[in-house]
């Protein structure tokens, strides 16, 4: 049981409350997700298998190919995409691909503060996100 | 960031969605890189065109952005294609129209340089291709970021891009001085230089010393390797390219390369003639001198190839090529210009298994791949090839 508000700074405006993903790694999103089922198919990364539909996901920072942005885009069109995106750094690909996408997104937030299966509320706007207390349902 | 009113209304969407969404772009970039406005460009140079890379995501993005009626609003160029089987190039076809109804001069090549898009010493421009980049900054010194392919495509519609990272004067000095102790002499010799640095200096600037290279083409092999190992994005080297002078400041670090990490290079890529498949030249594309020199190389050989060879090039060398009759000489000995396309961005898994080239890019992405490769001179390939 605990409550948490950490602050950071707006990408992509929006809010959003759901269950977290969390990967402890820089993620690839160009053969690193599967923009048809949500799931991460990454061979380094520490989610590798999870799916993401639906979720609050949070990682360092992106990585690799900059047409990554565009499976950003193709997860929210075919309905596969996260709820919102919380990141340590935003950089160039995932920005780019929550915009295209309109994903609530967040930057400057210690993600090695959250932990996967807990809920958030994602407000972008405020650049706020805040750990729900009550039930981690599932995950990691 | 300031924006002006223009852009703040373009921001606020009066000018219609697809400017909308480049401004979001443009300011999200602005503001995650601190810049404090956003700058007129003079062109860009749009990546992300091979259907292997962009795939079905790209092609649905690209079409909606087109019937939300995106249009460019500078000079724009565009990166080469992929080459596959009738399924891939019909898909393949469909992204180079769309460019097309964009407004983009659908060119084809990584050397927009050589020909289509040539800019002047200290022009903003946003391009994306990593070799290109390196190339405009260095050896012409326009000034741009390394864009991907959509941040590009954002800066091309909107006709700016945010001000920070290589479009201020002071992000553009050296921070690595490297004392090249090697004997740099063939184009090898320089891909070699270019993919050793590239691993451990991220994405630094560089600046050469004791390096006298005869033509540009050698720089061009240069930063492509060094733009594909690592992410460089500017080099210098004293006494050659345009702003050397004052680009040097007190205590930088200082780097030593050598004979032996040259001939390291060489080494990784020495695959067996038996396993090669194919022969690669113009990786980036191939500058008319260079089409020359194969064409020479195959005359002097006088007996054709049994393993083939291609040289990608941008159309209007390719053209310029057909004219002088190089072609015809390089078609006589089983070889063949390919303009427009890139085989790096390819799906020719399937078609080859080995691949002899005199390009550190090339050598990179096919090893990385899982091809076999083989690392020389246009020259020694072309005598040695069976």
């Amino acid at each position: 049981m605990r409550e948490m508000l950490l602050k950071g700074r707006k990408v992509v405006g929006g809010t959003a409350e759901g269950e977290l993903v969390v990967s402890r790694k820089p993620l690839s999103f160009l053969g690193g997700v599967d923009p048809e089922t949500g799931v991460v198919t990454d061979a380094e990364s520490d989610i590798k298998g999870q799916s993401i539909v639906g979720k609050i996901l949070a990682f360092p920072r992106g990585k690799g190919s900059t047409v990554g942005s565009y499976v950003l885009y193709a997860l929210k069109k075919n309905g596969k995409g996260p709820k919102a995106i919380i990141v340590e750094e935003a950089e160039t690909i995932v920005a780019t691909g929550a915009i295209i996408a309109g994903i609530p997104m967040v930057q400057g937030i210690d993600v090695s503060r959250l932990k996967s299966g807990e809920r958030v509320r994602v407000d972008a706007d405020r650049g706020e996100v805040e750990v729900l207390n009550g039930r981690p349902s599932g995950g990691g | 960031m300031y924006l002006t009113r223009e852009e703040e209304l373009a921001l606020a969407g009066e000018y219609g969605y697809a400017l909308q969404k480049a401004m979001e772009i443009l300011v999200a970039l602005g503001d995650i890189y601190g810049a404090d406005r956003l700058i007129p460009i003079k062109s860009a140079q749009v990546a992300g065109v091979s259907y292997k890379n962009i795939g079905d995501a790209g092609v649905e993005f690209l079409r909606d952005f087109v019937e939300a009626g995106a249009k460019v609003s500078v000079y724009t160029t565009l990166n080469p294609a992929g080459i596959g089987d009738e399924a891939f190039m019909e898909k393949q076809r469909e992204v180079l129209e769309l460019y097309r109804e964009m407004g983009i001069e659908v060119t084809s090549t990584c050397t927009p340089y050589y020909g289509a898009n040539l800019p002047k010493f200290g022009d903003h421009i946003a391009w994306s291709e990593s070799s290109a980049v390196i190339f405009a900054n260095s050896i012409i010194g326009a000034r741009t970021n390394r864009e991907g392919g959509p941040s590009s495509l954002a800066a091309a519609i909107a006709g700016r891009t945010p001000n920070y990272g290589l479009h201020l004067e002071e992000n553009r000095k050296a921070t690595v001085l490297v004392e090249v102790e090697a004997e740099v002499k063939s184009f090898v010799d320089y891909a070699s230089l270019g993919y050793h640095l590239g691993k451990s200096l991220g994405n630094d600037v560089p600046y050469f010393k004791n390096l006298r290279p005869e033509r540009a083409e050698s720089l061009k092999e240069m930063g492509a390797a060094m733009a594909a190992t690592g992410s460089v994005a500017l080099y210098h080297v004293e006494g050659e390219t345009p702003e050397y002078r004052g680009a040097i400041g007190d205590n930088l670090e200082e780097i030593t390369v050598e004979d032996s990490d040259l001939k390291a290079v060489r080494e990784a890529f020495s695959d067996d003639w038996s396993e090669m498949d194919m022969i690669l030249i113009g990786c980036p594309h191939a500058s008319l001198p260079e089409v020359k020199e194969v064409a020479e190389l195959l005359s002097m050989r006088g007996r054709p190839l049994r393993v083939p060879l291609f040289i990608t090039a941008s159309r209007a060398v390719k053209a310029l090529s057909d004219a002088l009759g190089y072609t015809d000489v390089i078609e006589r000995y089983n070889g063949k210009i390919v303009p427009d396309s890139c085989f790096v961005v390819s799906p020719i898994k399937g078609w080859y298994r080995g691949i002899a080239t005199n390009s550190g890019k090339s050598a990179f992405y096919f090893r990385s791949f899982g091809f076999k490769v083989r690392l020389d001179d246009a020259e020694n390939l072309i005598k040695e090839a069976p």
